[in-house]
């Protein structure tokens, strides 16, 4: 990677994050975020009547927050360009395709590192209530960033399908939602009535929930880390070709 | 500075382009004319690289756009047909991104885009987001972002479209003024225009060259160029019956 590629990655990056808060889109994104991350923690989750040190009341809830505020993120990011026709601007100006996949995507999974940045009273009550372990808040914090980063890697490549936002928030919600579920027990039972070990297994290697509950544990394995960005590269990889495939048609 | 050969673009079975070939020098403005849908907003596309050709080789400055896209592209100015732009940003915000991405940055930015905000009389607006311009101003929004690096081959797909008299009249001065140290390619279905400004036009149909010379060599017999396009062009209503 040259330095030339990294500016233009940046350019890239600096326009889309402009672009979100020149528009109302991020401010009322950080504030249902913000404010579901709440109910969904206190209220739901039981944060105090735990009485535990820890952070699990809050971070249990991000696979299915995210479900479906992450697609909403990002599912103009291809979309919207193919629409309004600045694809043909952005692709005709002396940048690769790459950079532009890669710059998009930072700088939305960046907002997405915003928001979750802004939880921080959740981290900073735990610390003055009780006596945690903070590297597991640390933890915690990091799997939920790959998470996010995962999801919205599907959203971008769904971005890429189509010039609607609302069948690209769809189908990635669909895909992420099969990404939670793959590895569920009463999806896997479905599965092993009829079909063979090693698919069953496959499917359910798909799943996310276990890679995350590693780092809800205050583990950082190396292989839930692999898991998240070869599941990033794979969809961005995608996204390239799906790219590609606009312009030859 | 630009060279076409041989050019063509299938999509599935109809035949977009098929088999144009042309070049342009430097210091030359050559016109595009030709009936809606007759290949021109293709051609353009594949001349700037955004869409591949069937077959065929396109160089802009001696660089394959296929083979060797970024040199090649650093050299092009390019206005898509529907002058699209991103209306998240502001004037201002967006020919600084532009600037960028051409690897303009700081005072040279700023310089670049005084310049272009003069020349397309974008002042008024600078500072108001994209999306509540006319479309006239919009037009001339991304007609700077294609003239902010100073290219050297200019690719516009109808530049005055959507623009009143007086515009019109300065951006075909402003054409003429970029005509003598660029090589521009311009589409138009105005044929004025094409009287006005250029040294050299191509009229195409579906997909063809079927003429091409000086605006005089081109009108020939014929007292004015519209009757001569009407005579080596197939209407839309008459290609309905086809």
């Amino acid at each position: 990677m040259t330095s030339e590629s990294l500016r233009n990655i940046w350019t890239i990056a600096k326009r889309e994050l402009v672009g979100y808060f020149n528009s109302p889109v991020a401010y009322v994104f950080i504030v249902i975020f913000l404010l579901l991350n709440g109910f969904f923690t206190f209220m739901l989750g039981g944060f105090f009547e735990r009485g535990e040190a820890n952070l699990n009341a809050f971070f249990t809830w991000h696979p299915w927050l995210y479900l479906f505020l992450v697609p909403a993120a990002g599912m103009r990011l291809w979309a919207e360009e193919r629409r309004v026709g600045t694809l043909e601007l952005l692709l005709t100006m002396p940048i690769a395709a790459w950079e532009a996949i890669v710059g998009k995507f930072l700088a939305c999974w960046a907002f997405l590192a915003l928001a979750l940045a802004l939880t921080f009273p959740v981290a900073t009550t735990v610390c003055y209530l009780g006596d945690p372990d903070i590297g597991g808040i640390i933890a915690g914090y990091v799997g939920s960033l790959l998470l996010a980063g995962a999801y919205l890697a599907v959203t971008v490549m769904t971005s890429a399908l189509t010039r609607n936002q609302v069948i690209s928030f769809i189908l990635s919600v669909v895909i992420c939602f099969f990404l939670i579920l793959a590895g569920w027990e009463p999806v896997t039972n479905l599965l092993v009535r009829w079909a063979p070990d090693w698919f069953v297994n496959v499917v359910a290697s798909f799943s996310v929930m276990p890679h995350f509950a590693g780092f809800q544990r205050g583990v950082l394995d190396l292989r839930d880390l692999l898991f998240f960005v070869s599941a990033m590269v794979f969809c961005l990889f995608s996204t390239s070709v799906i790219l590609r495939g606009l312009r030859g048609a | 500075m630009i060279t076409v050969e041989n050019l063509h673009k299938e999509f599935g079975p109809k035949k977009a382009v098929n088999g144009i070939s042309f070049s342009v020098k430097k210091g030359e403005i050559l016109g595009f004319l030709g009936p809606n849908g007759a290949g021109k907003s293709t051609t353009m596309r594949m001349i700037t690289g955004f869409i591949p050709p069937t077959s065929g080789r396109v160089t802009v400055g001696g660089h394959d756009i296929a083979e060797n896209p970024i040199p090649a592209k650093k050299l092009i100015g390019y206005l898509p047909e529907s002058a699209p732009c991103y209306s998240d940003m502001t004037v201002h915000g967006f020919l600084s991104f532009a600037a960028e991405v051409r690897g303009l940055h700081g005072t040279v930015r700023e310089d670049a885009i005084r310049r272009v905000v003069g020349q397309c009389f974008l002042e008024a607006v600078l500072h108001q987001s994209v999306d509540t311009l006319s479309k006239g101003y919009r037009h001339r929004t991304c007609l700077a972002q294609s003239i902010i690096h100073d290219p050297e081959v200019l690719i516009l797909d109808e530049p005055t479209d959507g623009l009143d008299p007086n515009q019109k009249h300065e951006i075909r001065q402003l054409l003429k003024r970029f005509g003598k140290d660029k090589a521009i390619i311009f589409s138009t279905h105005i044929l004025e225009e094409v009287d006005a400004v250029c040294d050299r036009a191509i009229i195409i149909d579906r997909g063809r060259v079927v003429a091409s010379g000086t605006p005089t060599e081109l009108r020939g017999g014929h007292a004015r160029l519209d009757e001569f396009f009407r005579s080596v062009t197939v209407s839309d209503t008459a290609r309905r019956a086809d």
